[in-house]
């Protein structure tokens, strides 16, 4: 499974500019990011190349950080291809907490990641579906 | 009627302070013999009660803090067997548990007297009809006008607090000539009547007395202006009796003590010394007539100052002025005492580690309004919204479940909030009372 950073981040304008500016001067690359918002607070979700070495930047420069583990899928870039890997899991009752996406890092792929309420079963049940999951080292070298 | 109780409350000032020395020579007996707390304090310092026979000997005798009531938890202060008290009241305490404070019938009694007389000075008599919107229930406001009221001969209205809508529409067909509530909502009544489009002229009402929590002459001004009666400042404290300690007369030149049943002293709160009078600093009181809680030199951490001068009302007992300020962090929202420990208390039991706070206390119309600020850390974190948004509900759950009042918590980023040297900065008081 991959690692993904989750920042705690007040309703303050300047707090994602300023975690951006902590991983761009620790030559830390973003492949993709996802905001949760409510009115008070967000939590801005990572996928970096150098995961363990993003935790500990943001951390000492006072941001509230955690690892979580999630899911990062390979898909056809075209109609249909996410709700075909999206039924694989519905199939076997497994709900989606959060997912994001995003393109361009492979040709005529789409990058998913998911984050499940089983991730163990998630990963098998894809696997067994013939849906490309990805390794770490695939996704920290996009 | 000038006065409730013209005996007392004009008493030459000679023969009060023979009936106020009398008094404290019985009640620091009483104490001694049966209160063990007060027993080994004196024993501690080789007093005796026979060594008090004056008004002078008043300062040999040791000062009770809030903490022994907290260390005494509930009944280990009072001087009288549990099957004679006949009624329990608190209020909050620093910390969890609140401050519990016991009646005789005869202090019901006693306390049924002073409210009366805080209710006359006012200018209520047995036609009034007095709302009484201060809370009832643990908290000694409600109750204690209740029955000072009801011992005057008034038509008593027990609306409690809340609902404005109703109480100002029971305020005009039950035609109220007396409003007992906090001064913040009677403001706030003023404001409802406005949007309602009710004039005051449409209302029967003649005066208020207000207390709970500090107010300005400001404050005052309005009130009168907007519900068009005069506004009489009272004191009290649940420790002491609840309401009726001390209340103004029409003049509203200092608000005048029931000293011929608490005796109040100035002190300076680092020193503890006594002060003149006139002098500024922490009010300290003894009962001389409860039986059920007598308390000793009680350190009320209210700031004030005392004078002795006859008022032009006639009446010859001390008059304190307004309470300026606090000598501890404590206060007052929505007439409810918080301690900004007691937060950190919460805190404490939510996290491994208590995160950093701050209290930010907003006048929003007329009500106060207290936010937490929570510094976010590793403990209370999570990647998922509504797992924060949980935590959040259970700080909010918690605070408000110790404190008493609604809050809003807000979770902030680590490091936001102001460290400090000494003291932190615990509190952002952002009303201009």
């Amino acid at each position: 499974m991959i690692k993904q950073i989750s920042v705690f981040l007040e309703n303050k304008s300047g707090r994602l500019a300023a975690v951006t500016k902590v991983l761009g001067l620790n030559d830390i690359d973003i492949s993709a990011l996802s905001i949760a918002d409510t009115t008070d607070f967000g939590i801005l979700r990572l996928i970096v190349n150098k995961p363990d070495m993003a935790e500990k930047a943001l951390n000492e420069n006072g941001f509230t950080v955690s690892i979580t583990e999630v899911i990062a899928i390979s898909i056809p870039d075209k109609p249909g291809g996410l709700a075909t890997a999206l039924e694989v899991l519905q199939n076997e009752s497994i709900s989606i907490e959060y997912t994001y996406a995003f393109v361009g890092k492979r040709e005529g792929e789409a990058l998913v990641i998911l984050r499940t309420d089983n991730q163990q079963k998630a990963m098998e049940v894809l696997k067994k579906n013939n849906i490309k999951v990805l390794t770490e080292e695939e996704v920290y070298s996009l | 009627m000038e006065y409730w109780n013209k005996t007392c409350e004009c008493m030459p000032r000679e023969e009060l302070r023979k009936l106020q020395t009398e008094r404290l020579i019985d009640t620091v007996k009483r104490v001694y013999h049966n209160v063990p707390f007060y027993r080994e304090k004196m024993q501690k310092i080789g007093l005796e009660p026979r060594d008090i026979q004056s008004l002078e000997d008043l300062k040999k005798l040791p000062f009770t803090y809030k903490q022994d009531l907290r260390d005494t938890y509930p009944y280990g202060m009072f001087a009288v067997p549990l099957s004679e008290i006949v009624r329990i009241h608190a209020s909050s305490g620093t910390t969890g548990k609140p401050t519990v404070v016991g009646y005789t019938r005869r202090d019901i009694d006693t306390w049924a007297e002073v409210t009366a007389r805080t209710l006359v000075a006012a200018g209520c008599d047995k036609n009034s009809v007095v709302q009484i919107a201060y809370g009832y229930g643990l908290f000694t406001g409600g109750l204690g006008i209740h029955y000072g009221s009801e011992r005057i001969g008034a038509s008593v209205i027990p609306i409690s607090g809340g609902n404005t809508k109703r109480q100002i529409m029971i305020m005009k067909d039950f035609g109220t000539t007396i409003l007992a509530c906090t001064p913040s909502y009677a403001l706030h009544m003023a404001e409802v009547m406005e949007e309602l489009g009710i004039k005051k002229e449409e209302l029967k009402l003649k005066a208020g007395i207000f207390g709970a929590e500090a107010w300005s002459e400001k404050m005052r001004e309005e009130i009168e202006r907007r519900l068009g009666i005069l506004a009489i400042d009272i004191y009290g404290l649940s420790e002491i009796i609840g309401p009726g300690v001390a209340s103004e007369c029409k003049y509203k030149c200092g608000m005048h003590i029931a000293e011929d049943h608490f005796i109040p002293e100035i002190i300076d709160p680092e020193t503890e010394e006594v002060l003149p009078p006139g002098s500024k600093g922490e009010l300290v009181f003894t009962t001389i007539t409860k039986e059920g809680l007598p308390l000793i030199r009680y350190r009320t951490r209210d700031i004030s100052s005392l004078n002795y001068e006859v008022c032009k009302c006639g009446r010859t007992t001390v008059r304190m002025s307004k309470v300026t300020g606090r000598t501890d962090d404590m206060i007052t929202i929505r007439g409810v005492n918080v301690f900004p420990s007691q937060v950190e208390s919460v805190l404490l039991e939510i996290g491994d580690t208590a995160p950093h706070y701050q209290l930010i206390v907003k006048r929003v119309g007329n009500l106060d309004m207290l936010e937490v600020l929570v510094e976010m850390n590793k403990d209370l974190f999570s990647d998922e919204v509504k797992k924060i948004e949980i935590v959040e509900k259970k700080i909010r759950n918690a605070i408000e479940t110790t404190l008493g009042i609604g809050v809003k918590v807000t979770l902030v980023e680590p490091k936001t909030i102001e460290r400090s040297e000494g003291k932190a900065k615990r509190v952002i008081d952002m009303r201009n009372i």
